[in-house]
């Protein structure tokens, strides 16, 4: 090579190239746009729901809001909203009775008594249980959970509460299982070792030492799990029915505020009506309490974290 | 003590060697009965894929077959295919996979490599990881005002696709942003000291590094969106298709719609339940087939560093 290059000099030129350097300062923003569509689409969630609630609200009386009367479609139509409420705290208690002993149980068990080799097998399968899409428990939840319940209980209608309860419950269970025991699995040995030191058994380390130590992680996976069941949709929407009425017997159809959504928009509630802005109104609320949830898990976790 | 004067003193314990034994057995057994019930709920979720899947692949059998496949709707349920369903389906993944992976990619760039790191910064990932916990029907309530009434793109491919991104994007960018986190600094160190400016760092190094990250948690975040049934119902997708979807605009129905029509409609027709069943298994046949792409990614090309 004739021409000898300066390290310093190629670097310098290439800093001073206006091309590269308008390149450099373009990219990030188009990055920090990209970023900010996040932001965008809460905003656009938030305000939708607002918009399109605040036409509702200001339309019902909020003495008709807080009733327990909801006909929509009746000639004289008639907006309660606590059926939805109380059918969708009903199903996601149900679910939560059956995820969070389950998932606590198999979570211990994968963090505190089986194998490592064991657990590298179970953890997947029990995350695929996580991958199933919520249409197929649905399916599942009408065409054999249902049919089971009616024979052991009599009366039991054709659409429920029990049965999607039941299998939300255990759609949440790996959610549950996995995030405890990642909360499990970062309490160092070093605790475990010092109760079986002093003689203690693997079942009195898991609910003497790990529970305590990993309380916070566990209640967040809790936490989620509920707001988990109260935003779930289709599980609900096939197997507890439309019926609107407000009542705490499980046997009997219920619908709650994510089915009332799917069923109206599914029918005609055109643009304008009120039927139609009854449906923000109740994803509002719906937006606002698994926020609210959310939040709190966040809330826990970095509150209550104790750091080993 | 002497040897004698412990011999004496034998008889009288200072630990009641009786109620000892009893309570160690008890907490043995304790223990041991406590890990059979953890094992059996271990197992109970497991038992119940089991079951889950046997159920629905018996309810299948015999519908399920080349017709089912290639032929179109139909009210008859012998006659009746998923056809359209498959090829909706197959639209919105079009759809979802460029726009995720563009946003989610530069989102999770910008805050990895870009944002310093302050307010702003954990201000987006407080905002992201709340997003990726807002209830899919909200998206859809979302996707109806914005794309289908806002900008009349009504219940198309497009509408849904758009809806369905932004659904799954908070998976991406947090997949992303790992994968990027995942990089060794002295890669970039090195070419940095090449001279390399930020930009030809990241395109050049970064990038390919996290590559396979990014596109395992793509791909999971496209299953997702394949299996997601309430924002489209929300999009008001009609229940009934009978044309083949042909370009972004046109009216679509896709397999998760599809079974959830079909099982509301097996109080009329029983035989509505086993055709569900059948789109279940070539659902979960797709998705299958994703996550295994996805896994195999991971396992063959993700180094280790």
């Amino acid at each position: 090579m004739d021409k000898s290059m300066n390290v310093r000099e190629v670097i310098k030129d290439n800093f001073n190239n206006k091309r590269h350097r308008g390149l450099e300062k373009f990219i990030p923003k188009i990055f920090l746009l990209a970023a900010s569509l996040s932001v965008v689409t809460t905003v656009g969630i938030v305000c939708t729901l607002l918009f399109d609630a605040f036409k509702f609200f200001s339309r019902v009386p909020l003495r008709e809001i807080f009733s327990t009367k909801l006909a929509p479609l009746s000639a004289n139509p008639s907006f309660g909203i606590l059926p939805l409420i109380n059918a969708t705290m009903i199903t996601s208690l149900i679910a939560m009775c059956v995820a969070i002993p389950i998932g606590l149980t198999a979570a211990l068990y994968l963090s505190e008594f089986a194998s490592d080799g064991l657990r590298r097998i179970l953890k997947p399968i029990m995350e695929l249980l996580a991958g199933i899409p919520t249409i197929v428990y649905g399916f599942f939840a009408y065409s054999f959970v249902t049919p089971i319940l009616m024979k052991l209980i009599p009366g039991l209608e054709a659409k429920n509460a029990l049965s999607p309860g039941i299998v939300m419950g255990i759609m949440i269970i790996p959610m549950v299982a996995s995030l405890s025991e990642d909360a499990m699995n970062s309490v160092p040995n070093a605790m475990r070792e010092g109760a079986f030191a002093l003689g203690s058994t693997k079942l009195e380390v898991a609910f003497k030492v790990v529970i305590p130590a990993a309380f916070s992680g566990i209640m967040a996976s809790f936490v989620l799990g509920i707001s988990r069941a109260v935003g779930e949709t289709m599980i609900v929407a096939i197997a507890s029915g439309s019926s609107k009425i407000f009542t705490f017997d499980i046997t009997r159809s219920m619908q709650t505020m994510t089915a009332y959504i799917v069923e109206f928009t599914s029918g005609d509630a055109g643009s304008g009506t009120l039927g139609y802005y009854s449906l923000y109104a109740v994803g509002l609320i719906l937006f606002v309490f698994t926020l609210l949830m959310n939040l709190l898990a966040q809330y826990i976790t970095r509150k209550y974290r104790e750091e080993y | 003590m002497s040897y004698d004067v412990m011999q004496q003193n034998k008889d009288k314990h200072f630990l009641n060697t009786e109620a000892l034994k009893r309570r160690m057995k008890l907490r043995i057994i304790l223990d041991k009965v406590a890990k059979g019930i953890f094992i059996l709920s271990t197992l109970f979720s497991l038992l119940i894929l089991g079951v889950l899947i046997y159920r629905v692949w018996n309810q299948s059998v015999g519908w399920l077959n080349l017709r089912f496949l290639k032929s179109n709707l139909s009210i008859f349920p012998e006659k009746a295919g998923i056809h359209g369903p498959i090829l909706g389906t197959l639209w919105l993944m079009a759809i979802v996979a460029p726009v995720t992976v563009i946003l989610g990619v530069a989102t999770a760039i910008y805050l990895e490599e870009y944002a310093t790191k302050g307010k702003f910064q954990s201000f987006i990932k407080t905002n992201i990881s709340n997003l990726a916990g807002v209830p899919s029907v909200i998206f859809g309530l979302l996707g109806l005002t914005v794309f289908g009434r806002l900008l009349k793109l009504g219940s198309s491919i497009l509408a849904g696709g758009l809806t369905m991104s932004l659904l799954v994007l908070p998976i991406v960018i947090v997949a992303s942003q790992e994968a990027l986190k995942a990089v060794p600094g002295f890669l970039k160190d090195a070419s940095y000291a090449l001279g390399a400016t930020k930009w030809t760092t990241i395109k050049t190094v970064i990038l390919p590094t996290a590559l396979p990250g990014i596109m395992t948690g793509s791909i999971l975040a496209l299953s997702r969106a394949i299996g997601e049934t309430a924002p489209l119902v929300v999009l008001g997708i009609p229940t009934l298709i009978l044309r083949i979807p042909d370009g972004i605009m046109s009216d679509f129905t896709a397999l998760p719609i599809q079974i959830y029509y079909w099982t509301l409609d097996a109080v009329l027709r029983p035989e509505y339940a086993n055709l569900a069943a059948a789109t279940i298994i070539v659902l979960l046949f797709m998705l299958f087939i994703m996550n295994s792409i996805a896994i195999l990614i991971r396992n063959k090309y993700q180094k280790r560093y």
